[in-house]
């Protein structure tokens, strides 16, 4: 017996929708097997990651703050692998736009300065982490340089650059020396929207965003040119769009989201700037893309339910004793199901016994 | 590697292969209808035939490739099946594709180690290689990559990949489709030395003068019949055309004549390199397109009308100017957006993949060439319900079948997809249109389509040039007629002058008496 | 011994876990295959690496262990691109992801254990040798093992018929299934031999390069080692040429670090990355023959039935 693929003659849109579901209870399947593994009640596991943080006021708004930053960068990475340039560098970008914008954040602590601050730490952010990204794909564009590896290798940089500030000129003098700046004053903190509570401006502003990316995508010739440059780049050049000037647009557009995002965590949830103000977001995100089938709706959902996982996740270390990384394995074998479900959508699965074909050798 | 011994069954005069009755049938289409062919030993067999003819299906049958529906294989007067090529291989049938199966960056000792079954080793199989290779004149350089070589050099290497396996009956599709004369020639010595050791071959071709120059005999294919069988040197190439497209004189749709108006379309000495080694140059193309004018380009695909094209229609820009003028503007150093606007329009010759992105649905894809003018884009925002209007529309005017209104591009079959690539192009109402094998792979009643379309089209006062393998196309509806044979364009002709023998010469590179000779092969 | 011994040997160590990871990669590439999941098999090696040698009190259990992981997991990858077309760039990403997480739950039981690294060749006479003695005849097994790997993989591409076809699916997989090659089961094993190099790599770290395991070990040499089969352009010869490199500029600036140049350390730790970066900028230039990728390198491979 053998599998075999056969193309679809169109693409399956039922599957299409239903695969991200069939992904998900795979996934649920194979965690609870992992639960068992671990020696820990997979029903009560289970609830707690998935269910228990949906009950209380606090967690709802912990999964919206921690599901803005996923979104967000989510959003531009969608739009670069579409045009079939892989952007895996967000976690980098996000680093440089938290540093860019924390500079104006340091630079006027203690003075007097007006509310311009935060709009200014914001748009430094965003135009930082769009520099930043264009470096990988002026590597690209130019050079034919992997944009995979490069944009990778600019995250290492990020982190180190990000290190010495904190640890150095940075550094609050009077923080014990902890490597992390003072707290920012209250103009350069993202406001909240509910009192007392954790959500903040940052959260709308990815809404927001979400929303220009629905109608940029599905609306406008700029979006129509990104899916074409991805999906038949010679029908594309047929139609007279440029690939590379697209690849540095959506390259800039992801880079501007991740840092923008980057110093809505610092200045928003964190307060300050220090070490590892990102678990990895950047990288998440990709999962997030991936999962939301990189369409802008689907990326909201699927950013809210991993930001789900990551609350129900430290909850259950603290209440069960499962450990953080098994959140991880969650995401990476989601993402596994999820790209194995999809391949439904272009291709049959046949199973045919191993005829004598004449082999062509 | 030695000749064949004097006594081998291969040199009697038995034949060496028969096909009896050959039949082939995909779907209600018959390639191939009851053949008989006969080939000896120490003979070079041409099969003839235009695109379509079914000389592909005969010989994939003879291969092992494909199973005929009906008919028999005899060798050496035995009745045998073939379950596969390396069976035919066993019995000692080889064949050279006309697309290679070659490895660009591996060398040529190792594409030829590729194709043989590994039971020798590599330094004694590449040291028989270089023998074999010099002993039939087809100098080879193991060491060599492939990337490096020009396409005779590396159709030397499929046809020495296929004498190391010592053959009684060589099998060669268009070996010299993509050869310079010069190379062609060499082909010729090596194949009279191979006939020379009494081994058949089966040459296929519609190169007129080289079949007349090189074959023994002749078997000449027509719609899947055979109709003809002959000893080539004792034919004109004008008889030898006319017993390939025949003599019937079909009717033309009396279009009338056509008021035509200004140039709308000039192309003056068009010089263009290849993008990749496997193109053709372009070499002082010039032509004159009046509105309610149709020019067909004949030529057998690989000439150059891929490249002619892309620099007619802006995918490859060529720097001068006024090389290609479109409506009296210089547009040669416009991009293909910046021409439409001009008011010309194009379509390629793969409608899927280049013409339509394939997974993609209809109106997306009538964005993709409607987003340069008209009203499908406002500020910057797609007005989804125009594209959906120009599905509509050509859907209605052109009888596009399909399972929904707005389906993906490639669930469409071949005559409707292509009926709806042209039908956007011509709703765009466009000046200039330069169309690319309109009716490829497409079915009768489409085609009928699509030809009226075009008619119609110049009528209303457009310039239109349609590049066509199909000869019967052309003389239907273009006014004048050109032939493209290896990159360079022939004056045309006007209808009355264009009659099928004067274009399978020029398609098969004679020359015209009293026109600048276009290289031909081998003469 | 003395300084120029000491970095030439610190060079060494840091050199040979890319030096693994990368040639098993070369021959995934070479295969037609872009497994960007390196730094994920890795890792899980290390892990379980770790474990076995804890467990059983043996090195070779160890590293056996680490290539049993990398190797599990690349099936996975092979599973998702080979037999299900699924996009290669996408599986690999996910493989990294999955392979963090599982690393990090396997190895949650050994931080803070310690086990006895493994020894090193000891020739009397021949290792006591001034200089040359302990870089060639004093070094572990790893070490040792790295170069016959490459000079095994060297000769499988050059030498054998296997490597031959192998190439040739990496260059052009439609010629190769027409003249009747198994596509795709050479790339399966192409694949799982990638796996096992990464493992082992993996797993070099905590038994040879230090003597405990940390979640997160590798540091991104996985990519490090993906970066590095571009700049070798695809050959064995040069990748261990890349490897050395790189090894001497990780080790140099960490010696540059500690000699008190005014240079933040921070900014040395990136050197190594920026100069991957630099190198791959310089060396990508797509040139017809030679230094360019396998052809059909990370393209989708379905035969037509």
């Amino acid at each position: 017996m053998q599998l075999v693929l056969e193309k679809r003659l169109e693409q399956s849109r039922t599957i299409a929708l239903v695969s991200p579901l069939i992904a998900i209870a795979l996934t649920l399947l194979t965690m609870s097997i992992l639960f068992i593994l671990l020696g820990k009640n997979p029903l009560l596991a289970l609830g707690v990651y998935f269910i228990d943080p949906l009950t209380d006021s606090y967690s709802l708004q912990e999964i919206a703050v921690k599901a803005t930053p996923l979104v967000m960068i989510a959003i531009g990475l969608s739009l670069c692998y579409l045009a079939n340039a892989w952007n895996i560098g967000a976690e980098g970008q996000l680093l440089i736009g938290a540093v860019a914008g924390s500079w104006i954040a340091v630079k006027t602590q203690g003075t007097d300065a007006g509310h311009w601050v935060l709009p200014a730490m914001l748009l430094a952010g965003a135009m930082a982490g769009a520099l930043y990204a264009l470096i990988p794909a002026l590597c690209r564009v130019k050079f034919g340089a992997s944009e995979i590896l490069t944009s990778l290798m600019l995250v290492y940089v990020a982190d180190l650059l990000l290190d010495y500030l904190v640890r150095g000129p940075w550094r609050d003098p009077a923080g014990f020396n902890f490597p992390t700046t003072a707290e920012f004053d209250p103009v350069a903190t993202m406001p909240l929207l509910i009192d007392g509570g954790r959500l903040h401006l940052g959260s709308l502003i990815a809404l927001f965003v979400v929303v220009c990316a629905f109608v940029v995508l599905g609306r406008t010739i700029m979006g129509f040119e990104i899916r074409v440059v991805g999906a038949a780049p010679r029908a594309a050049r047929f139609a007279g769009f440029n690939a590379d000037h697209l690849i540095l647009l959506t390259f800039a557009i992801s880079g501007a989201l991740a840092g923008l995002a980057g110093i809505i965590e610092v200045a928003g949830p964190i307060g300050h700037l220090q070490p590892g103000i990102s678990p990895g977001y950047g990288f998440t995100a990709i999962i997030v893309a991936f999962l939301g089938r990189l369409n802008p709706v689907g990326i909201l959902i699927a950013g809210l339910f991993l930001a789900l996982t990551f609350i129900g996740g430290e909850q259950a270390q603290i209440t069960m004793k499962i450990p953080l990384d098994v959140t991880k394995v969650f995401q990476g074998i989601l993402l596994f199901y999820v790209l194995a479900c999809d391949s439904l959508i272009l291709y049959r699965f046949r199973l045919v016994s191993r005829q004598v074909t004449h082999g062509l050798g | 590697m030695s000749e064949l011994l004097p006594d081998d069954p291969s040199r009697s005069d038995m034949p060496l292969l028969q096909a009896l009755g050959l039949t082939k049938r995909y779907g209600a289409f018959v390639a191939n209808d009851a053949i008989d062919i006969e080939v000896d030993g120490g003979q070079i067999h041409a099969l003839l035939g235009e695109n379509g003819a079914g000389k592909s299906t005969l010989v994939k049958a003879i291969y092992g490739l494909i199973q005929p529906d009906s008919g028999e294989l005899r060798w050496q007067s035995q009745r045998i099946v073939l379950a596969g090529p390396a069976q035919a291989r066993t019995l000692g049938i080889g064949m050279v594709f006309q697309h290679f199966s070659l490895f660009e960056n591996l060398t040529v000792a190792e594409n030829v180690a590729l194709g043989l079954d590994g039971s020798e080793s590599f330094n004694s199989m590449s040291a028989r290689l270089d023998q074999i290779a010099r002993a039939y004149g087809l100098p080879l350089d193991p060491r060599r990559e492939v990337w490096q070589l020009s396409v005779g050099e590396r159709q030397r290497i499929e046809i020495v990949r296929v004498l190391m396996q010592n053959p009684k009956f060589l099998i060669l599709d268009e070996p010299t489709a993509v050869l310079t004369p010069q190379e062609a020639d060499q082909l010729f010595t090596v194949l009279n030395r191979l006939k020379a050791e009494g081994r058949a071959i089966l040459y296929i071709s519609h190169k007129l003068e080289e079949v007349k120059l090189l074959c023994d005999t002749a078997t000449v294919l027509r719609a899947g019949k055979k109709v003809a069988a002959c000893d080539p040197r004792q034919e004109t190439a004008a008889s030898l055309a006319r017993m390939m497209v025949g003599t019937e004189v079909k009717q033309v749709k009396a279009a009338g004549t056509r008021r035509t108006t200004v140039p709308r379309l000039v192309v003056n000495d068009l010089d263009l390199a290849p993008e990749d080694t496997h193109g053709v140059r372009l070499q002082q193309i010039s032509l004159e397109l009046k509105g309610g004018e149709i020019l067909g380009i004949a030529g057998v695909a690989g000439n150059g009308q891929d490249e002619l094209f892309a620099a007619l229609s802006g995918e490859r820009q060529v720097g001068e100017p006024g090389t290609v003028i479109i409506d009296g503007i210089a547009c040669g150093h416009l991009s293909i957006t910046q021409r439409r606007r001009l008011g010309a329009a194009f379509v390629p010759e793969e409608r899927l993949g280049h013409g339509t992105a394939p997974r993609m649905r209809l109106s997306e894809n009538a964005l993709l060439t409607g987003h340069a003018a008209g009203d499908m884009v406002h500020h910057g925002f797609v007005d989804a319900a125009a594209t959906l209007r120009t599905v509509d529309r050509a859907t209605e005017t052109f009888d596009v079948r399909k399972a929904r209104r707005d389906p993906e591009a490639a669930s469409l079959s071949g005559g409707n997809l292509q009926k709806f690539v042209v039908g956007r192009e011509i709703l765009r109402e466009p000046a200039v249109l330069i169309v690319n094998q309109p009716t490829w792979g497409v079915d009768a009643g489409a085609a009928a389509v699509i030809r009226q379309a075009l008619l119609d089209l110049a009528d209303s006062g457009a310039a239109i040039l349609v590049t066509s393998q199909d000869l019967d196309e052309l003389i239907e509806i273009a006014d004048r007629i050109a032939v493209m044979f290896h990159g360079r364009l022939s004056a045309p002709l006007s209808r009355a002058e264009a009659t099928r023998e004067k274009l399978g010469l020029l398609m098969g590179g004679s020359s015209i008496v009293d026109r600048e000779p276009i290289h031909a092969a081998g003469a | 011994m003395d300084l120029v011994e000491a970095i030439i040997l610190s060079v060494l160590a840091a050199s040979t876990p890319l030096l693994i990871a990368a040639t098993g990669e070369l021959v995934t590439e070479r295969s037609g295959v872009l497994n960007l999941g390196v730094e994920g098999m890795m890792i899980v090696g290390a892990a379980c690496g770790f474990g076995g040698a804890w467990a059983s009190g043996s090195i070779v259990i160890g590293a056996l262990c680490g290539v049993l992981a990398g190797t599990a997991l690349s099936l996975i990858f092979a599973l998702m691109t080979l037999a299900l077309a699924v996009n290669q760039v996408a599986t690999g990403l996910a493989l990294t992801i999955l392979g963090t997480g599982l690393s990090g739950l396997i190895g949650a039981g050994f931080v803070g254990q310690r086990i006895a690294t493994a020894p090193h060749l000891h020739i009397p006479a021949l290792t006591d040798i001034p200089l040359l003695g302990r870089i060639l005849f004093g070094e572990d097994a790893f070490v040792y093992l790295s170069l016959a790997l490459v000079i095994g993989v060297w000769w499988f591409l050059y030498r054998s018929r296997a490597g031959l076809i192998l190439r040739a699916c990496g260059d052009n997989h439609a010629s190769a299934h027409a003249l009747g090659h198994p596509v795709l089961r050479i790339r399966l094993l192409a694949v799982m031999f990638g796996g096992a190099c990464a493992g082992l790599a993996g797993a070099y770290l905590p038994l040879a390069y230090t003597p405990f395991f940390i979640p997160g070990m590798t540091a991104g040499r996985g990519w490090i080692a993906l970066a590095l089969v571009v700049f070798s352009s695809w050959r064995p010869g040069r990748l261990v040429v890349g490897a050395y490199l790189f090894g001497a500029v990780t080790i140099l600036q960490l010696h540059a670090q500690g000699a008190g140049i005014g240079i933040p350390s921070q900014f040395m730790s990136a050197l190594p990355y920026l100069a991957t970066v630099i190198m791959l900028v310089l060396l990508s230039r797509t040139r017809r023959g030679g230094s360019t990728a396998p052809a059909a390198l990370g393209t989708v491979f379905v035969p037509d039935r």
